[in-house]
């Protein structure tokens, strides 16, 4: 799908992360491969550290935090929120939708348009999608988007294809209307033919949750994991990437006519370093315009990668700089897009503590 | 032909990369490993494998290595 909006904007990116994490190094003794193997993969990786909730800790606690912390520090009222679109694929339940028990938690106004959407790593494309396409209707004021996931809950600590990464966070985004007239154009893939690559089997109305699927098995290269645990064939995953990915983007430069060297900023998601490295390769762009420090420093979060890496590495440059910035999401569905778009002179751009 | 196999050797030294006609289904480098193997290679020989080119033929014997990194323009 290719899409394209004009007179919205983003006003301001919050992101939270948990002040709770653990080192690749203090983790290593729960791989089966021997260590130098291992310590050889985190360098090439980029893994370190990754931050993650405590037990019980939900999506909705973590959004609840963030949205208080910007009323309370006079960087949004309640009162200017005409909808609430959470992405997610860590809910706080089947049903009701977690944006509905953040809206209730929050006391935001019955008004406000609660919708959750369930995608992961290009959720922050869907979500934006979502929240310019509400801005068409009259009378809006602010969409609220919250990108949220605490998939660490749901990755077995003792499989190397998918813990080191696992992370979790929130982002909070504001988008709205504005005068500007600038487009933002963009195009979205979808393959659900490969929707197994990466997965949580049982825990749905497919294959629910049983003594049986918890049963910890062994896969032939040493990781061990059950059914109730995202599951991710690392080899087919890193092939999509790299055979889809690259093509998407250039095909929409060639169309919208925007020139590689016209981007300040290619914001991507980040499963690891090394997969954003071969695609800032691939695209011939430099590594420091494509940042890949995000799994470093914070593991893999999900649709949260993408505002995190505005958060993280833009910081305070954005409140009083404009960007040409592509966003690209790629993983789960599978799933995968881009959006061109000037962001710039926000209201706040903030990475916070949970 | 040497270096490739010093550097196969580093990262799986329990191995004979001489004597396997098939890396991959022998067991002896496993998805990570391949993933360090390209790091290293780039590296070693100055250049830059695509991620489309990280697939198990282009890796499984050195004849399939070093023809792939003739293609790059390597001296091998």
């Amino acid at each position: 799908m290719k899409f394209k909006y004009r007179n919205k904007k983003i006003t301001g990116v919050l992101s939270v992360v948990p002040k709770n994490f653990k080192t690749f190094d203090e983790e290593m003794e729960n791989y089966q491969a021997d260590k130098a193997r291992t310590k050889r993969l985190k360098l090439v990786m980029g893994y370190d550290r990754h931050h993650m909730v405590e037990d019980g800790v939900t999506v909705s606690d973590m959004s609840v935090f963030g949205m208080n912390y910007l009323f309370d520090n006079g960087l949004l009222k309640k009162e200017d929120i005409s909808a609430l679109v959470l992405v997610t694929e860590s809910p706080d339940y089947f049903l009701p939708p977690t944006s509905n028990v953040v809206q209730g938690r929050l006391e935001l106004s019955t008004d406000v348009l609660c919708i959750d959407i369930n995608q992961g790593c290009c959720g922050y494309i869907v979500g934006l999608m979502e929240a310019f396409a509400l801005l068409e209707q009259e009378d809006m004021k602010k969409i609220v988007l919250i990108n949220a996931d605490i998939l660490s809950r749901k990755a077995s600590k003792e499989d190397r294809n998918s813990y080191p990464l696992a992370g979790d966070a929130i982002s909070v985004t504001i988008v709205e209307n504005s005068s500007d007239e600038s487009l933002i154009q963009g195009e979205i893939k979808m393959d659900g033919t490969r929707h197994e690559v990466l997965m949580i089997p049982a825990g749905g109305f497919k294959m629910p949750s049983t003594p049986e699927t918890a049963v910890v098995r062994e896969d032939s290269y040493g990781n061990r994991r059950s059914l109730d645990n995202l599951v991710m064939q690392g080899r087919e995953v890193f092939h999509f990437v790299q055979t889809e990915v690259p093509p998407l983007i250039e095909g929409l430069f060639e169309r919208i006519g925007v020139l590689k060297s016209d981007i300040d900023w290619y914001l991507f998601h980040q499963p690891n370093k090394f997969m954003v490295e071969k695609l800032a390769e691939e695209l011939d762009v430099p590594y420091e315009k494509m940042p890949s420090n995000i799994v470093t420093n914070f593991g893999n979060p999900s649709g949260v990668t993408i505002p995190l890496n505005i958060s993280f590495n833009i910081s305070k440059r954005l409140l009083d700089e404009t960007f040409k910035v592509c966003f690209a999401g790629f993983g789960v569905g599978l799933t995968w897009g881009a959006i061109v778009m000037n962001i710039g002179n926000v209201d706040f751009n903030e990475l916070i503590e949970f | 032909m040497d270096k490739i196999i010093s550097i196969l050797s580093n990262i799986r030294p329990e191995f004979d990369f001489t004597t396997s006609k098939d890396f991959i289904s022998d067991g002896f480098i496993d998805s990570f490993d391949l993933v360090t193997f390209v790091a290293a290679l780039d590296k070693e020989f100055g250049i830059k494998i695509k991620g489309t080119e990280i697939v198990p033929e282009n890796f499984c014997n050195l004849k399939a290595i070093a023809a792939l990194l003739k293609k790059h323009g390597a001296e091998v």
